[in-house]
């Protein structure tokens, strides 16, 4: 038994399934941090934005390994569950649930769902399809489209672009649900990864328990804080002037 | 009391099998969940019919024989019991009570509510033992054990090997089981020397059996009548872990 076993073995695909989560959970952690920027005003989230944009050879690496670890996860979880599915050919007339939490028996359900919402939120935010912000961008601005753009420096406006975004209440609602089943993913999964990479133990058990719960809820309250600000009218001033 | 059951009747491996009901009548509260049993089928020999097949051995809870779903919970919901040592005042008079066998594909339904758990036996045999050759008695202090080590692989070597765990499992997975083997031996000085071979040839006869994986539910150990500990679990994976670093045959 070598290395390539994490593809082959069921504890192996737990590991891989683990350390995946793990490496995205950071990523999430980041790009969350990254977004609040936006509560520190135009200046900081375009400079951000311009930034990121302007280091092509970081960014690529970054969008294609993060987008292998997506697809690692995502393989591991069907072949996991479809493994699972296998090992009861046959239901219980009765059965009755004992212990397992809601969000331990939907992680299937909660990942595809986020993951459908990624793309989503990849068409409205990154390659910035006009037809993904529902009511279409050109009804909102002059200027047409969010790709279009430019604050006073010539650099992209992530800030106008995030405030015209969520200002349409049905877009928001969809990113709250999202980040919703995120929590739910995350409070379940942040724990669970630290057990199936054999982190977990009787001293360790209860910090870990506690971090799972704070940094789920950290994720969820730092992700909707932004739609919620914006559908109250932060920024609201600053998209006028555009018009 | 008077009961009503609703019991899983299966000829042999290859009949579907489907829900009876029978009528438990004069039920003494004092009596055990197996000795209710008993008392039905005597009442079905005596009417001529085929009495219900179930396992039981020992019936004081220490054998990991007895392997019930009563009611939809494996061993019938008293924690830390196994449903020889369920005793009908856990009841109330007038209830209607499911019983199935453990369903999974590793544990194959042979009769009624007897299911084949050879699959539990192959496990241990391909790894759950120490191969050395037992000598005299040696003395009391040759091998220091630290009463931590002890203690816990003691609470891990509790296992009965009954397979609730399969049966709560919404996977139908045997970590837990497979758990408390590897992580019994693996803390002991004797079990040390082969700890690497020992849990990758386990795994791999686990997964060989057809058992699902690990989603941390924690319904395993909420249903386990010996309170096997979800850590034991992690403790494999971490053994399991370190022989994919090492590289074993």
């Amino acid at each position: 038994m070598n290395i390539t076993n994490v593809f082959a073995s069921s504890i192996g695909k737990k590991f891989l399934m683990a350390i995946t989560g793990l490496a995205l959970f950071i990523f999430v952690a980041l790009h969350m941090v990254g977004n609040l920027q936006v509560f520190l005003g135009p200046e900081s989230i375009n400079r951000y934005g311009a930034f990121l944009q302007g280091n092509l050879e970081l960014i690529w690496p970054a969008r294609i390994g993060l987008l292998v670890l997506v697809l690692l996860h995502i393989w591991a979880a069907v072949k996991l569950s479809a493994e699972n599915r296998a090992a009861r050919p046959q239901p219980y007339v009765k059965h009755e649930i004992v212990a397992a939490s809601y969000a331990s028996r939907t992680m299937l359900m909660s990942g595809l769902i986020i993951a459908a919402f990624i793309v989503y939120h990849l068409l409205h935010f990154t390659v910035q399809v006009p037809a993904v912000n529902l009511v279409g961008q050109t009804k909102l601005l002059p200027t047409g489209s969010f790709a279009a753009l430019e604050d006073a420096k010539g650099r992209h406006d992530i800030f106008a672009m995030m405030v015209l975004g969520f200002q349409r209440p049905l877009v928001s609602v969809f990113y709250i649900i999202a980040m919703a089943l995120l929590f739910m993913h995350l409070s379940h999964g942040l724990s669970a990864m630290f057990q199936s990479l054999g982190l977990k133990s009787p001293t360790y058990g209860p910090l870990i328990a506690r971090f799972a719960v704070i940094a789920s809820w950290l994720i969820f309250l730092g992700y909707v804080s932004i739609p919620i600000a914006i559908l109250l009218g932060y920024g609201s001033k600053y998209v006028e002037a555009l018009k | 009391m008077n009961l009503t059951l609703r019991v899983w009747r299966q000829k042999n491996a290859g009949d579907p099998g489907r829900m009876v009901e029978y009528p438990a009548t004069g039920i003494i509260p004092d009596m055990s969940f197996l000795e209710m049993l008993d008392v039905v089928n005597e009442g079905l020999i005596a009417k001529g019919e085929e009495p219900i097949a179930f396992d039981s051995d020992c019936r004081e809870g220490i054998c990991g024989t007895c392997s019930l779903v009563i009611n939809g919970i494996a061993h019938g919901g008293q924690r830390g019991t196994t449903c020889c040592q369920l005793h009908m005042r856990f009841f109330k008079d007038g209830d209607v009570i499911t019983i199935e066998p453990w369903r999974a594909k590793g544990f194959p339904v042979l009769r009624d509510l007897v299911t084949d758990r050879g699959a539990f036996d192959r496990i241990v045999q391909s790894g759950g033992f120490i191969s050395v050759n037992t000598g005299g008695t040696p003395d009391a202090n040759a091998l220091p054990v630290s009463k931590v080590d002890s203690d816990r692989a003691m609470d891990a070597a509790a296992c009965i090997g009954c397979g609730a765990c399969v049966a709560a499992c919404k996977n139908a997975s045997a970590m837990l089981f497979v758990a408390a083997k590897v992580s019994h031996l693996a803390q002991l000085p004797q079990g040390k020397v082969e700890r690497t071979q020992r849990v990758t040839n386990m795994v791999k006869q686990m997964d060989v059996e057809g058992f699902g994986n690990c989603t941390v539910t924690g319904s395993c150990e909420a249903v386990c009548p010996k309170e096997i500990s979800l850590d034991f679990i992690a403790q494999m994976n971490r053994e399991y872990g370190r022989a994919i670093l090492k590289g074993t045959k």
